[in-house]
C-alpha cells in the first residue's frame, strides 16, 4: 500500500488541497502547506508552474504566471516539497504538465521526487496512451502516477485508466478547465457510477469544487474531494492565511459529520 | 500515400496526443469521421467542387521572369496561393475541416489565429456553411493585423482577444484548447496548422497537400520535369508541408523550409524552432520547440505574426531528423528586402510570412545554374502587412 492509498479508509472522506508552488512566494507555500495539514487535509497537491497550462482556468493560470515571474523552477518546487516534509507528514503529490518533467529528465525527476518526499504525480496533459514511458520510471521508484478521467471518457478508456492508475483516480467533475463554479455538474453522479463499476481504486473528484456544499455533494459519491482554485482565491484575499484555514477546517468538519451518508 | 503517421499518430518520434483526458474521445471521434469522409466519394467531390468554385483552384504556377533575371541563376516559379480566395493557403484547410465539422453535426466552430489569415479563412467558411464561429487572437496580433480583424467581424465571426502570456499565436491556441475542453460536445476545433494532437497534423496536411499535387502536375506539364528545390516558409508549417508532402517520394527534389530569424538567431528573439529548438511537448504534440532550461515555453519574435510561434509540426521534425528537408532562417530585415523585391520586380505584394521564402529562394537562385528549377510557395498576399511594412521601412504616406 502506498503512502497515498493508505489515506483512504472506510468512514473517512479524503480532503485533497491543491496550491501552486511558489505562489505567492516560496516561503508562503511552506506555511500554506502547514496550515492545510493543520486544517485536516489528507493529501497536498503542489502545482509546479508551467508557462502554458492548458487544462487550467484563469485562477491557476494567474497563480502559475506569478510564480514563474518570481523564478520558480521545478528544482525549487522539489526544494519546497522537501522543506514541507520536514515539518508535516501529510503526503505530497506534484501536479504539473509533461514538458517540465521531460526537460528535467524522467529518471532524474522521479528520483528527486522520492528524495524530497513526494509520493505521486498528476500530469493533466499525459493520457495513458502517452504515459507508458513515465509509468515505467514511476513504478521503478514507487511513485504513484495518478491518471485522470473525465465525463467524456468512454467505458473502454475507464477500463484502461482503472488498470493503470496508481494511488487513486482523479475524476474531473465536469467538461471543462479548473476553476470555481456555482454548482456541481449534473453529469457527475452517473460518471462516478460508471467508473465505480470498473475500478476498486479510490476515486477523488476535482475541478469546480469551491464550496462546502460542493465538497459534501461530491464526497457523497466518491472517496475524496480535491479543491484548488478556491484556495488560491482565499490566499490572494487574505495573505495571513486565516481565511484559508477557516475554509479548510469547515470543509473537514462537514465531511466528518456527513461521513456515514450518501453511498450511491 | 507516402509518410503516414503510425496508428498512435507519430511521424517517427514526433506527434502523439498529449491532451487532457476530456479531449481524448473527441480526437478519436474526429479521426473516425475523417477516415469515413476520406472513403466517401461524395465528400471528396464536394470538396473538389468548392476548391474550384469557391476558392478558385487550381492556383497558377507562375514563372517569375523578372525575379529570375534579377537573381541571374535558377528559374524561380511561384505557386500562387496568394490568389486563393481570402488571399492565403489557409482557406484549403478551413474548407476541408468546415465540411468535416458539418458532417460530424457540430454547430459551433472555434479557431486560433496569428496573422489573422486562418481566422479569416475560418470565418469565411463558417459564413458559407452557416456555422457559428469564434476566433481566438492574441491582443498583440489584433494590433498588428487589424485589417484581418475587421474582415472576420464582417463575416459574423466573434474575435475573442487573448491577453495572457506573449499575447500571440501560442496563447491563442491555449485559449482555443481551453474552450474546446469546455464545449467539446457541440464544438469543432478548426486548427489552422499542422500542429496539435493527432489527427490534426495529418488532416491539415492532407487538405493542404492540394498545393503540392497541383504544383507537381503543373511543373511536369510546363517543363516536363520535376523541380530541383521547393522553398516555403515555416511557422507551424502548413503551407510548406502542403507543398512538400506530394513530392516526398521524389528523392531528387530538395525541400527547404524557411523559418523566422527575427532579430537574428544570436539575439534569442526569433522563431527558428527547427534551427535552434529542442524536442519537447507543446499543444498536444511532441516536436521541436523553443523552451528554456526548465521546460518553460519561450516567447518568440518575428515581424510576421503567422510565423511567431515556438513550436512546429511533428512531420517537419521528422523531415529534419531524417534529412528529408533542410531548415534555414531569414531575419526580419532580410524579409523586408524580399517583400520589396517581389513588389518591385513582379508587381506582387507578398505576405510577410511568404517574403521569408522569397528572400531565401532569390539568394539560393544566384548560386545555382540557369537550368535549375525552384518552386517557391507564395503562401499569401501582403495587404494585411502594409501597416507594419510602412512603419518598418520608415515610408511616408
Amino acid at each position: 500500500m502506498s503512502e497515498i492509498t493508505s489515506v483512504f479508509k472506510p468512514d473517512h472522506k479524503a480532503l485533497i488541497a491543491y496550491v501552486t508552488a511558489g505562489y505567492p512566494d516560496k516561503t508562503a507555500t511552506v506555511n500554506i502547506a502547514a496550515a492545510l495539514a493543520e486544517g485536516g487535509c489528507d493529501i497536498i497537491e503542489l502545482g509546479i508552474p508551467f508557462s502554458d497550462p492548458l487544462a487550467d482556468g484563469a485562477t491557476i493560470q494567474h497563480a502559475s504566471y506569478l510564480a514563474l515571474q518570481q523564478g520558480i523552477t521545478p528544482q525549487i518546487c522539489l526544494d519546497i516539497a522537501a522543506e514541507i516534509r520536514q515539518i508535516i507528514t501529510t503526503p505530497l503529490v506534484f501536479m504539473t504538465y509533461y514538458n517540465p518533467i521531460l526537460r528535467y529528465g524522467l529518471e532524474a525527476f522521479c528520483k528527486e521526487c522520492i528524495k524530497a518526499g513526494v509520493s505521486g504525480l498528476i500530469v493533466p496533459d499525459l493520457p495513458p496512451e502517452e504515459g507508458l514511458e513515465l509509468e515505467k520510471v514511476t513504478h521503478k521508484h514507487n511513485l504513484d502516477l495518478i491518471y485522470l478521467l473525465a465525463p467524456t471518457s468512454t467505458d473502454q478508456r475507464i477500463g484502461t485508466v482503472a488498470a493503470r492508475s496508481r494511488g487513486f483516480i482523479y475524476l474531473v467533475s465536469l467538461t471543462g478547465v479548473t476553476g470555481a463554479r456555482s454548482s456541481l455538474s449534473p453529469e457527475l453522479k452517473g460518471f462516478v457510477k460508471r467508473v465505480r463499476a470498473k475500478s476498486d481504486l479510490p476515486l477523488c473528484v476535482g475541478f469546480g469544487i469551491s464550496k462546502v456544499e460542493h465538497a459534501l455533494e461530491a464526497a457523497a459519491l466518491a472517496d475524496g474531494v480535491i479543491i484548488g482554485s478556491r484556495l488560491i482565491n482565499l490566499i490572494e484575499e487574505d495573505t495571513s492565511l486565516a481565511a484559508l484555514k477557516s475554509f479548510i477546517t469547515s470543509v473537514r468538519k462537514a465531511l466528518n459529520e456527513k461521513k456515514n451518508t450518501g453511498e450511491v | 500515400m507516402p509518410c503516414r503517421p503510425d496508428v498512435s499518430g507519430y511521424f517517427g518520434n514526433y506527434g502523439g496526443k498529449f491532451v487532457p483526458e476530456t479531449l481524448m474521445p473527441a480526437l478519436a471521434e474526429l479521426e473516425g469521421a475523417y477516415a469515413d469522409a476520406l472513403a466517401d466519394a461524395a465528400f471528396q467531390k464536394q470538396f473538389d467542387q468548392l476548391c474550384k468554385d469557391f476558392i478558385g483552384r487550381p492556383t497558377p504556377l507562375y514563372y517569375a521572369e523578372q525575379l529570375t533575371k534579377k537573381s541571374g541563376g535558377a528559374i524561380i516559379l511561384l505557386k500562387r496561393e496568394d490568389l486563393a480566395h481570402t488571399g492565403a493557403h489557409k482557406i484549403n484547410n478551413a474548407l476541408g475541416q468546415g465540411l468535416l465539422a458539418k458532417r460530424m453535426g457540430k454547430t459551433r466552430i472555434i479557431a486560433e489565429t496569428g496573422a489573422g489569415q486562418h481566422g479569416v479563412a475560418t470565418a469565411t467558411v463558417c459564413a458559407m456553411l452557416d456555422l457559428e464561429c469564434i476566433v481566438y487572437m492574441g491582443t498583440e496580433d489584433i494590433k498588428r493585423q487589424a485589417p484581418n480583424v475587421q474582415r472576420m467581424k464582417l463575416m459574423n465571426a466573434e474575435v475573442r482577444p487573448v491577453d495572457s502570456g506573449s499575447r500571440t499565436l501560442k496563447d491563442a491556441i491555449n485559449e482555443a484548447i481551453r474552450d474546446w475542453v469546455s464545449n467539446v460536445k457541440d464544438t469543432h476545433y478548426l486548427l489552422g496548422s499542422v500542429v496539435g494532437p493527432h489527427p490534426y497534423p495529418m488532416i491539415v496536411r492532407d487538405f493542404q497537400a492540394i498545393i503540392g499535387r497541383e504544383a507537381r502536375a503543373q511543373v511536369l506539364k510546363a517543363y516536363n520535369r520535376l523541380p530541383d528545390y521547393l522553398v516555403a516558409c515555416v511557422g507551424g508549417g502548413s503551407n510548406s508541408i502542403g507543398l512538400f508532402h506530394p513530392f516526398y517520394n521524389d528523392k531528387d527534389v530538395k525541400f527547404i523550409g524557411v523559418e523566422a530569424g527575427g532579430l537574428g538567431l544570436k539575439t534569442g528573439k526569433h522563431s527558428a524552432t527547427l534551427a535552434t529548438g529542442k524536442v519537447g511537448v507543446l499543444h498536444g504534440t511532441k516536436s521541436y520547440l523553443m523552451e528554456d532550461e526548465h521546460g518553460q515555453i519561450m516567447e518568440t519574435h518575428s515581424i510576421s505574426a503567422g510565423l511567431d510561434y515556438p513550436g512546429v509540426g511533428p512531420e517537419h521534425s521528422f523531415y529534419k531528423d531524417s534529412d528529408r528537408a533542410t531548415y534555414v532562417a531569414v531575419n526580419d530585415e532580410e524579409t523586408l528586402e524580399g517583400f520589396k523585391l517581389l513588389s518591385n520586380t513582379e508587381g506582387i505584394i507578398p505576405a510577410l510570412e511568404s517574403a521569408h521564402a522569397i528572400y531565401y529562394a532569390v539568394k539560393m537562385a544566384k548560386d545555382l545554374s540557369k537550368d535549375k528549377l525552384i518552386i517557391v510557395n507564395l503562401s499569401g498576399r501582403g495587404d494585411k502587412d502594409l501597416g507594419i511594412v510602412t512603419q518598418a521601412l520608415g515610408m511616408k504616406e
